[in-house]
């Protein structure tokens, strides 16, 4: 399946056409929500209501965003589900991660498809999705009306005024992993091709996921550079 | 009559921009009392007509109030009670105006994000400006009385405007002119509260020992009071609260959590700011690819 292409490094395949398409649709859907979402909060960002075709229509459509949102994150979920389960080395990435942050992972354990502080990101938006859909739909005066006929559950006023507030707190948080996730892609060179083109460079796994390559590498996956 | 200009607003929604120094023109108050209520519903038949609303036919459950609740296009509702007096044995029929109570404090302003969809007047009137409402139901969250309706047809929030057009132009509302027993009584906040006085005593005088007004201080007061036979006990009239206030978890939500919240989201970005700057990217050497050359080639 993978070969190395052009130019003597090995070039080693992180993510399918499928996981990047699924990626790209969270990562659309989440901007548009910050922005939809801030312009609700913040009166101060009212204005970017226009984006969307004024205060009307926004308020319309994020809930929709947010439905579109929970689909496509639940797609990479599921994608994603196994190589994201706890092991024995992700406490002791986290016990070292002074030298995560300095760069020196010649003194980390031999990571795999994904390093603790990947993992944290995987389930704490998880669990944030998760919050603000049940929080959403009880904020959503157009559509709790069709889930509560079905569900039998009747949302009271002190509730609803409760799931705005964690509504509001578990979007800052998801603001603030997403901005740790997007600095990380930035911060650590030869990250982004992963999501852009699916590949990496051998080196690039070799630093970073060293356990992975190493797999990848026994089931043939990578081949020698020419 | 206390009249005012529509463009004096004190207080607009989602707005960091306050008039500088409040110029409170004379703050109006529209009085109910409800010992005089026959419940004849005449109060919302005119406020239908005069807001050319029209409400839907419905259908009789057995019970008086009509119709059933507060609605996008009823901004006022007579709700009845039946109370046994254990004091006196007497069946009394409490009869309450329900609608927006136009508060000193208005949660329903403080809960909205459109900036300017819900403004509050120099003489106090809380009123919903439709064309920057979005519909978002969040002024019914910050209500601490259950006033606000969100219109099916347009999306947009609904209550009693204390008819703040016929104010604007020295008339009362359209329900204080239709009281036929004068049980709804408009004018400044003075006049009102000194009227109410002297029901007070007249009722004190007749054995309603409790008799008092409602003007709840957790709200900062209203602009609509209640003369209440049983003023110690206001949730007696169809659930009116006795302490009425802005939900702790509203107050949170607009307060708290947004500074929070940016502060939260601002050191975040500027800590990975300043990360950069201290260690710069973290690159992939040439070490390393060469590593991983060996490592596909079988070396290892």
């Amino acid at each position: 399946m993978s070969q190395a292409k052009d130019g003597p490094t090995v070039h080693v395949r992180r993510y399918s056409g499928m996981a990047r398409i699924n990626h790209w649709v969270v990562a659309i859907t989440f901007v548009l929500l910050v922005l939809s979402g801030a312009s609700l909060f913040y009166p101060t960002f009212f204005g970017l209501t226009a984006l969307f075709g004024g205060g009307q229509m926004t308020r319309w459509l994020h809930p929709w965003l947010g439905v579109a949102l929970s689909v496509a994150f639940l797609g990479l979920f599921l994608r994603f589900f196994w190589a994201n389960l706890p092991e024995f080395t992700d406490f002791v990435w986290i016990a070292k991660i002074r030298h995560v942050l300095s760069g020196h992972e010649e003194y980390l354990p031999e990571v795999g498809k994904y390093n603790a502080g990947q993992k944290f990101v995987f389930w704490s938006q998880f669990v944030l999705i998760g919050v603000m859909l049940v929080t959403g739909i009880g904020l959503w005066d157009q559509g709790l009306p069709y889930v509560e006929n079905i569900t039998g559950f009747r949302a009271t006023i002190d509730q609803k005024r409760m799931a705005a507030l964690i509504h509001a707190s578990a979007a800052i948080l998801a603001v603030t992993i997403w901005i740790i996730h997007v600095y990380a892609a930035i911060w650590v060179r030869g990250t982004m091709s992963a999501m852009l083109s699916g590949w990496v460079s051998g080196g690039w796994g070799w630093r970073h996921h060293r356990k992975w390559l190493r797999k990848e590498v026994q089931q043939k996956h990578v081949t020698p550079a020419e | 009559m206390a009249t005012f200009q529509p463009f004096d607003v004190i207080r607009k929604s989602a707005s960091v921009t306050a008039t500088p120094e409040p110029n409170r023109a004379t703050e109006v108050v529209k009085l109910i009392d409800t010992s005089k209520c026959i419940g004849c519903k005449a109060c919302q038949s005119a406020c239908l007509e005069w807001n050319d609303m029209r409400e839907e036919v419905g259908v009789n459950v057995g019970v008086y109030e009509n119709p059933h609740d507060l609605t996008p296009n009823m901004f006022t509702l007579m709700r009845f009670t039946e109370w046994d007096n254990p004091k006196t044995g007497n069946l009394e029929w409490l009869i309450r105006k329900d609608g927006c109570m136009h508060c000193e404090d208005p949660g329903c302003l403080k809960a909205c994000p459109a900036p300017g969809a819900i403004v509050q007047y120099a003489n106090g009137i809380v009123d919903f400006v439709h064309e920057n409402c979005i519909g978002c139901g969040y002024c019914v969250k910050g209500c601490p009385f259950n006033i606000p309706r969100i219109s099916q047809a347009d999306s947009k929030a609904y209550k009693c405007t204390l008819c703040s057009d016929r104010v604007a132009v020295g008339q009362q509302p359209a329900c204080a002119k239709a009281c036929p027993t004068h049980c709804i009584s408009f004018g400044t906040k003075a006049e009102m509260v000194a009227l109410s006085d002297k029901r007070i005593t007249d009722l004190k005088s007749r054995g309603f020992d409790k008799a008092g007004l409602y003007n709840p201080p957790g709200v900062s007061g209203t602009h609509v009071m209640y003369v209440l036979n049983h003023a110690d006990q206001p949730s007696l009239y169809a659930g009116l609260p006795d302490n009425p206030r802005i939900s702790p978890i509203v107050e949170a939500w607009k307060g708290v959590s947004k500074y929070a919240g940016m502060a939260i989201v601002g050191l975040s970005a500027l800590a990975g700011v300043v990360h950069f700057m201290v260690t710069g990217a973290n690159r992939v050497s040439k070490e390393d690819e060469d590593n991983a050359k060996k490592l596909a080639g079988g070396e290892k």
